[in-house]
């Protein structure tokens, strides 16, 4: 079972909450979704604080564990004032730690976000960082403190699916002990299966489902895409080969001439 | 008293946090409050006195992903 900082999540499915079309279609996604955890974030409020009460009792009864809140942020100090806010609110030490280096591209400040993991795991927080496939900065995530590693596959909200397999393969291979969440960029079910199939822990989803026709539907495609690319890659997948076998054996094949 | 609350300029007669947050009609558990950049926690907020062009920061849960 996945194990994040030491507690034991049932689903490697992790869903976002954002750009749902109804609270209701938003709760039904994460019961079909079958999701271990819920991710939401913290903005201002304009309704006296009414508006953030009723998402958090709707996940609440849905029975999710408490979700890692994700502040997404610009600069060190804001993400770090912001997490301490999630903390007094979810009182969890858990943070997904987003902060974001361009407007328009929305690729992590991975300088900040290692001083941020760094500040905020000093502070006690389990952090999640939400960071780019590079093997560096990964390891200097690892030594601020992050037990979880959260690598995009592509942009936040692209749903381009995995740019760059090799860079995911080393990844997987560079930190065969450390949770890795694919965080960002998967668009279809397919994309889910093959970043499962390449040894990765979990995925987290947001925009994909959410932005989708039938958003329960397809977070229970997700679902069964995430579940099925697990098993493979426990089963043991074949490799290419450049040259056809044949799946019948050639011995005792009639011989008509 | 003139505050910078969530971004937006007020004149507010409040002379503490909860008195702010009482005046704005914020209620719940649902409420984190940051004064100039610093965290205020909910048991803090009763005594923090607050000052002209103070910055304060009231945030509550919101979808996210």
């Amino acid at each position: 079972m996945l194990e994040l900082y030491g507690t034991e999540i049932p689903s490697r499915l992790l869903l976002g909450t954002a750009r749902y079309p109804s609270p209701a279609m938003l709760a039904e996604s994460v019961k079909r979704s079958q999701t271990g955890i819920v991710t939401v974030s913290l903005r201002r409020e304009t309704a006296g604080g009414r508006q953030g009460g009723a998402l958090f009792l709707m996940i609440s009864e849905r029975g999710v564990p408490r979700p890692p809140p994700t502040p997404r942020c610009h600069g060190v100090s804001e993400a770090v004032v912001t997490a301490e806010m999630a903390r007094e609110v979810f009182r969890t030490n858990w943070i997904k730690l987003e902060v974001i280096g361009n407007h328009d591209t929305l690729q992590p400040d991975v300088f900040a976000l290692v001083e941020a993991a760094r500040i905020l795991s000093d502070e006690g927080f389990e952090v999640f960082p939400y960071t780019t496939d590079d093997l560096i900065v990964a390891e200097r995530l690892l030594d601020a403190g992050c037990q979880v590693l959260m690598p995009w596959c592509a942009p936040i909200g692209t749903a381009a699916g995995p740019l760059n397999l090799s860079a995911l393969r080393s990844m997987r291979a560079h930190f065969p002990d450390v949770p890795l969440i694919v965080d960002a960029g998967i668009g279809r079910p397919s994309h889910a299966a093959i970043v499962m199939e390449l040894g990765f822990d979990a995925v987290l989803l947001n925009t994909a489902v959410a932005g989708a026709g039938d958003p329960a539907a397809m977070a229970e495609a997700f679902a069964k895409a995430i579940d099925a690319g697990r098993q493979a890659f426990g089963a043991g997948m074949l490799e290419p080969r450049d040259m056809a076998v044949p799946s019948t054996p050639v011995i005792g094949k009639a011989v008509f001439s | 008293m003139r505050l910078i609350i969530n971004g937006e300029t007020q004149i507010v007669a409040a002379t503490t946090l909860s008195q702010l947050l009482t005046a704005l009609e914020y209620e719940g558990e649902w409420l984190a409050t940051a004064v100039n950049g610093e965290l205020i926690h909910r048991e803090e907020r009763d005594d923090h006195a607050l000052a002209d062009n103070d910055r304060i920061e009231i945030l509550t849960p919101m979808q996210g992903g």
